[in-house]
């Protein structure tokens, strides 16, 4: 090979090392040394080691082995330079498999153990999301304050300050008791859920509009608790709801931003430019878990045990729209269906006002507004109620009153597409 | 590893402390003492117990000579320390557990707060 050529070879590698053994490399330095800033430091120090040799003694027979065996070396270079800590903890630090024989269960894994520890409720919401991104992700510091508009180094202070918080108060590294898994199950879904919902609907002036980087991280990530968490385990129906409704999401990606940067909302999207693959995923995965044309009494395959959660009826919903080859075939009805059952669930205003929007297809923009009308109090901060009850009086031939509402919404969207598309939608108005 | 688990309530006692009724308070103080049994009998209580109402407090300043002695406690606030336990637990997992028992018994929010560690973990 040619020598820009080995260059790319070892390039690649390195990438795919990276995506595949960098949450490995972390969970099994954080197991043995107990420390996840260690860990992280140690990790990035053999990837970079890894850059440098590679290239010329050849990509290792076994990446992953080379890069944990190199890692734990840097580790205890680390812990014996030290000064800071005291002679006794060093040692205790250096002492080989100073873990208590604990047998890994069928659902224990060191990443899923790192991914819970980084997900801890007693971190505040933006120190798990960082600190997620970071350890588990393998992102860098500079690439997740570039994420969420932070300058770099507020962010690292976020994450030093998370990690501190995890070795002071002894933040376990192990899995939850299973009482509390479904719980901690949830609350990693919802960082996951975050750091996805910022990549689709990114915020601040300066930004794109769709962060296809951390869509795709998020994605990522799901899919490794999911394969982590075997069907049947408590909350693996929600974490393949949670999968379905983001592949089902990141399908309409492309489809949904036109080339001058402006919105472009589900009735107007061109669906042959959705991803068929990650459609067809997502509705496979929503199949799996029978909730889709259950209401229809389509039903088949295996009964579920656990009643769906909410992101398996997010996903159902999703598998509703995504079916549909045109606006106009939708099956309204279902979707209505699959939001009561929500509401059951989640009495959030914000999913009220979702099914008001599926309510306007069904039963009129009158009806749908009566009900959107009664959410003022509670989401009057929020574009999105804006922008619907504009869409709804536009319907309804209110122009002067669906003006307002345009202008109300523009006003509170982050997004610069969503603003340009709401301010087009105003302009039409006759 | 220690951890102290605070319970705050207002600045004033009455003989209700900060309870709404006698039954409550009957009741919360039963919890409360079952409570403390369970951590005895399971090796985690180290030492529990109530503090007297805040404007009972002294501050005193004795980096100065001759020490500065003022009426009151150390920070004006809407919500004084009103007890709290020292535990010991493997870890925050394990605190969290205690200190939901503890608040659920004692009706009030808990704030739990590791000790300094020294010790070599693990």
């Amino acid at each position: 090979m040619s020598e820009p050529g080995i260059a790319a070879h070892v390039a690649v590698a390195i990438t795919r090392a990276h995506q595949n053994e960098w949450a490995r490399v972390v969970a099994s330095l954080t197991k043995r040394f107990r420390d996840l800033d260690i860990a992280e430091e140690a990790a990035a120090e053999a990837f970079a080691t890894a850059v440098e040799r590679w290239p010329a003694d050849g990509i290792p027979p076994n990446p992953g082995g080379w890069l944990t065996t190199t890692a734990a070396r840097k580790a205890i270079d680390r812990i014996r330079r030290e000064k800071k800590r005291d002679d006794k903890y060093r040692e205790a630090m250096l002492v080989l498999d100073d873990e208590p024989l604990e047998p890994l269960g069928a659902i224990d894994d060191e990443r899923l153990r790192l991914l819970f520890t980084c997900c801890h409720p007693a971190l505040a919401m933006e120190a798990r999301v960082a600190l997620t991104l970071r350890m588990v992700g393998g992102l860098t510091v500079a690439e997740i304050a570039r994420a969420f508009l932070v300058n770099e180094s507020a962010m690292a202070r976020r994450i030093t300050r998370a990690k501190d918080k995890i070795r002071e108060a002894r933040i376990p590294f192990r899995m939850p008791a299973a009482a509390d898994l479904p719980v901690r199950v949830d609350g990693v879904l919802t960082v996951l859920f975050l750091v996805f919902n910022e990549g689709y609907l990114a915020t601040g002036p300066g930004t794109d509009p769709v962060r296809a980087d951390l869509t795709a991280e998020a994605i990522r990530l799901t899919r490794l608790i999911r394969a982590l968490l075997p069907e049947g385990s408590p909350s693996s129906g929600e974490v393949t709801g949670m999968l379905a409704l983001m592949l089902l999401t990141e399908a309409r990606r492309a489809a949904r931003v036109s080339s001058s940067g402006e919105l472009v909302t589900l009735d107007e999207q061109d669906r042959g430019a959705w991803d068929a693959a990650l459609v067809r995923e997502g509705h496979e995965l929503v199949r799996s878990r029978v909730l889709w044309g259950e209401t229809s009494g389509e039903a088949s395959g295996e009964a579920s045990s656990e009643a769906p959660g909410r992101y398996q009826l997010l996903a159902a919903i999703n598998a509703v729209h995504t079916s549909a080859r045109d606006i106009r075939d939708t099956d309204w009805p279902q979707i209505v269906a699959l939001y009561d059952q929500l509401v059951t669930i989640d009495p959030s205003p914000v999913v009220a006002l979702n099914r008001a929007i599926a309510v306007a297809e069904v039963d009129g923009p009158d009806v749908a507004l009566a009900s959107v009308d009664r959410l003022g109090a509670a989401l009057d901060g929020y574009h999105a109620y804006h922008a619907t009850r504009a869409d709804l009086l536009r319907r309804l031939g209110r122009s002067p009153e669906s003006r307002a509402a345009y202008d109300r919404a523009i006003e509170l969207a982050g997004n610069t597409a969503e603003a340009a598309y709401l301010s087009r939608r105003r302009d039409q108005l006759g | 590893m220690q951890y102290m688990m605070s319970v705050y309530g207002g600045p004033e006692l009455t003989e209700l402390g900060n309870y709404p009724d006698k039954a409550t308070m009957a009741q919360a103080m039963a919890d409360t003492g079952a409570f403390n049994d369970r951590l005895q009998a399971a090796g985690h209580f180290v030492y529990a117990n109530g503090l007297a109402s805040a404007a009972s407090a002294t501050v005193v300043d004795g980096q100065v000579d001759p020490p500065v002695v003022t009426d009151g406690p150390y920070l004006e606030s809407k919500e004084y320390l009103g007890g709290f336990w020292i535990i010991e637990a493997t870890d925050l997992d394990q605190a969290l557990a205690l200190a939901a028992e503890g608040s659920k018994a004692c009706r009030g929010k808990v704030e739990v707060r590791p000790f300094q560690a020294y010790e070599p973990q693990g």
